[in-house]
């Protein structure tokens, strides 16, 4: 299975690669993510997923490669979920400007299941893994968006982060979005400059909850 | 033996199944449905990866989980493997590959479902949960799914001993005669041919309760198996090592088969081992998803067959080689499935002189194959039948002229092959016409054009087909690698007020032998129909038994309860002449009387039968009272039913939907005793047929070894609307060397099926240009090879 997409960030592309590496922004993106911590070259990850029937807690792991900012990274991922199977994958993000200020993030993932998601779950999996692909990138985008704009906004976003902890996909990429919403022109010259390794981590957690989203299925 | 009786319980009447009261009201009793005292569950932790190595398994967290009686991994278990039961030696005189099987993996999982932890809790749940949190880290290997590929350079290796995966390298038949004959060849037609690897799917999943009693030293195990004793002598002799005394096995009612549950699984033996290590009984149960991973499979042959004729269309020689898929493990009879049920049978019902077959058998990271309902034979009938339609295709000579031309005929019998066996009867001209009849074979033309006329593809099919079942004669299988003889025991217990229970060794899951033994017993010995109990599947009742399988059990397992009659009537007679005076000579035996040759003096069968028991009156010094016997019966031959299928479908060329329009089946299966048994043995068996022609298909993913078939979401069973109302009728010749001159019925629709459905399906698609397709023909497929001919007529 592989899935790609494409995401306009009406953000500067450090910025963006900045939030790709910090693990609070992805944690709050990833939906059902309970733990995320660095790990040598990477990260190791927690994520309470449940599509459908199947509800499994996936165990993993996340390195980072060709790490090159703050043009893109490839990550690749590998989450054990017990006796429902295991799920692993990578993916290759590029971030480019899209010569209006903005970034244009590219996706490409491939995902592999196996065990018991594998045996009822192979010809489902594609839909679930894009709708949870879609899940996550808008709700990184919003949060993107929404990071810079003040220290109100910020706090608010985590608050109703904080306030709602385990908050399903949905909820939390709706969250964003309205707070996207709420800050109309984001202002590109605040960035924060996180290090790179933190944003790398964060970006590979990201793509590693989605794939583990995907395998769930 | 006697001809139909005339009367509605006997042979050849159809009374309603003495089983199905029980089973319509929900009041069979399941393995399932067993519970025993302090019984716990079982959870068996199954591999997600299709090869691995089994780096660490780390259970405590899990043992500490609420409810857990034990976990147990490979460094646990300290018993035997589970063993083949047929070993087949390559041409080089070499035995086969027989790699160790243990019932949970020591340092590798070999396919997804292999068996890596048992989980024993007070509940399913707890098992289950604790199974969730045993932390087993895997290092992924690369892993081989394909039969074709499997022996080529480059392919993954499952065992280390099997150089190229190849468990063996066998041949029969005459290679310089083949050669000879092809050399001089009129016509060669050539064909490649995938017999798709099915999964069985009875409807009652597997399910094992193991009981060990602390007091008496015994073990007695529950399960869903068409042959307890055979599980037995497996299971207690080579895996746990439990003597026999001590060990028994019972096979209550049982969901159906289909060749599944013959075998010894690993399950099986893991409950019985582990009730003595946790010293309570323990209970599996399978789901079906489980079983998609775990039940052993069925076909999975990749073959190249080449028929050479003469210029008259006599076939002159047949070259056939097949590679055939054992999965990872070998299964209790899965070497002899390519082999001596397969090749064996390659003559068919023509008289190709010279064979030549050769059957390799590989491994692969996949679950492991075995017999499933005809085991060996569909895979021979499908590649002959769709051979010889394609020789008449290019000859232009009619398909069924060809057929005819090559015939064994009626007067040739006995018949030996070219391929060791020898056919004992048949009337292969006589099913074939009956067919044709019945089929609407000679104004098929019409019913094509007024097809064509709503827009549809209509085609008929054909096959005439032969199998060789009532398995089997002891010494002739010894010969070939069977490790067991294949006789069955029957014994009759005849009760002091005269009715009877019999015991036989074969096993019932859905074929009525509580019925069908009912009428042989009740006919034979004049006692009523009701007064007659059949009963099977515990070792402890039963003297002794090979089980159901390879459509044995009238032929074998009838036979036997046969000759035990024989002897009770031998008996009863020496009691009837000593009540009446009279010499034993002299005493007939008929409709249940006894009666003295020239006068009116008779006495009943239950008056002899209270005599044996009460024998106030007797011959005491001459006779042991009582009334009960046993046989064992080891047949001389194998049978063979025969006959022709014929197919007609109707394709809708808009969308690739095949739909099976009409479907007739005769068959010659010797003596029926009850025509509506063989009737829905023959409606489940070509349904079974139509399913692997155009629906089924175990499919793995071929890098990963993933089963993506896991499900009825994606495994596609017929349905009642696949399949049309079938035409049954049979046409018997009397096999000629067991009593009864039954040959079996069980797989019969299974076999002559599938070839006829896809014969049909081309057929139907010539006017297209399509001439060839794999099964399953499934509308996807179909419609693919209506566009691609389409292109490449255009392109022309």
């Amino acid at each position: 299975m592989d899935i790609s997409g494409e995401y306009p960030i009406p953000a500067p592309r450090t910025v963006v690669w900045a939030g790709l590496n910090d693990p609070d922004v992805l944690k709050n993106a990833i939906a059902g993510c309970e733990q995320l911590v660095r790990d040598g070259d990477g990260f190791t990850a927690t994520v309470v997923a449940k599509v459908g029937p199947v509800k499994a807690k996936f165990g993993g792991r996340i390195t980072l490669s060709d790490i090159d900012p703050p043009n893109g990274y490839t990550i690749t991922g590998e989450g054990q979920g017990g006796a429902a199977g295991f799920a692993k994958g990578g993916a290759k993000v590029a971030l480019s400007d899209d010569g209006e200020g903005g970034t244009i993030l590219k996706y490409t993932a491939d995902a592999q299941i196996g065990g018991k998601l594998a045996q009822i779950g192979s010809r489902l999996i594609e839909g679930t893994a894009r709708k949870m692909a879609d899940d996550f990138f808008s709700a990184f985008a919003a949060a993107i968006v929404a990071q810079p704009a003040n220290g109100a906004g910020a706090a608010s976003l985590e608050m109703q982060g904080a306030e709602a902890p385990g908050v399903e996909a949905v909820a939390a990429s709706e969250a964003a979005a309205a707070a996207a919403a709420r800050i109309a022109t984001p202002p590109a010259s605040t960035q924060k400059g996180l290090h790179p390794a933190i944003w790398i981590t964060g970006l590979v957690a990201v793509v590693g909850g989605v794939l583990y989203f995907f395998a769930q299925r | 033996m006697a001809a139909d009786s005339g009367t509605a319980t006997g042979i050849g009447a159809s009374p309603k199944r003495k089983e199905d009261f029980r089973f319509l009201t929900g009041r069979g009793t399941y393995t399932d449905d067993i519970n025993r005292p302090g019984q716990t569950y079982a959870y068996i932790l199954r591999s997600p990866h299709a090869h691995a190595e089994i780096v660490k398994i780390d259970t405590a967290k899990a043992k500490g989980m609420p409810g857990v009686a034990a976990i147990f991994t490979g460094a646990d278990y300290d018993k035997g493997g589970v063993p083949c039961g047929w070993q087949i030696h390559s041409k080089d005189g070499s035995p086969m590959i027989e790699p160790p099987h243990f019932p949970l993996c020591k340092d590798r999982v070999r396919h997804v479902g292999d068996q890596v932890a048992l989980v024993i809790a007070n509940s399913i749940a707890e098992a289950r949960d604790a199974a969730e949190e045993i932390d087993v880290t895997y290092k992924e290997l690369p892993a081989i799914v394909s039969t074709g590929a499997a022996d080529k350079a480059g392919a993954a290796q499952v065992w280390p001993d099997a150089k190229n995966n190849t468990c063996f390298d066998w041949h029969i038949g005459d290679k310089a005669a083949v050669d000879a004959a092809f050399a001089k060849a009129h016509h060669v037609t050539k064909l490649d041919l995938i017999n798709q690897r099915l999964a069985p799917n009875a409807m009652e999943p597997r399910a094992a309760v193991g009981d060990y009693d602390r007091a008496t030293g015994e073990y007695t195990l529950y399960t869903t198996s068409q042959n307890p004793h055979v599980i037995r002598l497996l299971m207690g002799a080579f895996v746990l090592q439990i003597p026999e005394h001590k060990l028994r096995v019972v096979a209550p009612d049982v969901g159906g088969g289909f060749g599944s549950k013959i075998f010894h699984y690993s399950e099986e033996a893991l409950v019985t081992w582990a009730s003595e290590k946790v010293r309570r009984p323990v209970k599996w149960t399978s789901d079906r998803s489980e079983a998609f991973l775990s039940d052993a499979q069925g076909r999975d042959h990749v073959s190249h067959a080449e028929l050479a004729l003469d210029k008259d269309g006599k076939f002159i020689a047949l070259r056939v080689n097949t590679i055939a898929n054992m999965g990872a493990y070998l299964s209790t009879f899965a070497p002899c499935v390519p082999t001596y049920l397969s090749a064996t049978l390659l003559a068919g019902v023509y008289t190709t002189p010279v064979i030549y077959a050769e059957v390799k058998a590989v491994f692969t990271n996949t679950v492991a194959v075995d017999a499933y309902r005809g085991a060996g034979r569909p895979e021979t009938t499908y590649l002959l039948e769709r051979l010889v339609e394609k020789a008449a295709r290019e000859t232009g000579i009619d398909r069924v002229e060809l057929r005819r031309r090559n015939f064994i005929p009626k007067t040739a019998f006995p018949y030996q092959t070219p391929v060791a066996l020898q056919y004992d009867s048949g009337d292969y001209e006589a099913t074939l016409d009956l067919a044709l009849k019945m089929g609407g074979w000679a104004d098929f033309e019409n019913r094509r054009a007024e097809a064509q006329k709503r827009g549809k593809l209509r085609g008929i099919g054909i096959s005439t087909y032969i199998e060789a079942c009532g398995i089997a004669p002891s010494a002739v299988v010894g010969s070939l690698g069977a490790r067991a003889g294949l006789y069955e025991c029957g014994q009759v217990r005849v009760h002091p007020t005269g009715s009877v229970t019999v015991f036989t060794g074969t096993h019932s899951h859905g074929q009525g032998h509580e019925t069908t033994f009912a009428q042989l017993v009740s006919d034979t010995l004049g006692v009523p129909f009701e007064s007659v109990e059949v009963s099977h599947g515990d070792t402890n009742k039963i003297p002794f038994g090979m089980g159901t399988y390879g459509s044995r059990s009238l032929a074998v397992g009838g036979s036997a309860i046969v000759k035990a009659m024989d002897k009770i009537i031998a008996k009863a007679k020496r009691i009837a002449a000593h009540l009446m005076e009279a010499s034993v000579a002299d005493i007939d035996f008929k409709n249940g009387e006894f009666t003295v040759k020239g006068t009116d003096k008779k006495v009943s069968f239950g008056q002899v039968a209270l005599t044996a028991y009460v024998p106030h009156n007797y011959p005491i010094t001459e006779l042991e009272p009582g009334l009960e016997e046993t046989a064992f019966y080891d047949p001389l031959n194998f049978t063979y039913p025969g006959g022709t299928h014929i197919c007609e479908v109707e394709i809708d060329p808009e969308t690739g939907v095949t739909q099976v329009v009409n479907f007739t089946a005769v068959d010659d299966i010797g003596r029926v005793i009850n025509p509506m048994i063989v009737e829905g043995q023959v409606h489940g068996g070509v349904v079974q047929g139509i399913g692997q022609a155009l629906l089924e298909n175990c499919a793995y993913d071929q890098e990963t070894g993933q089963l993506l078939t896991g499900s009825y979401m994606d495994y596609t069973m017929p349905r009642a609307d696949d399949v049309p109302s079938i035409k049954v009728a049979t046409h018997s010749t009397m096999c000629t060397h067991n009593p009864l001159g039954s040959k079996g019925v069980g797989e019969v629709g299974a076999i002559g099926s599938p070839p006829a459905v896809i014969n049909a399906v081309l057929d139907a698609l010539r006017p297209v240009g399509v001439t060839d397709i794999s099964m399953p023909a499934t509308p996807h497929k179909v419609w693919q090879a209506i566009q691609s001919a389409g292109k490449a007529k255009a392109a022309e």
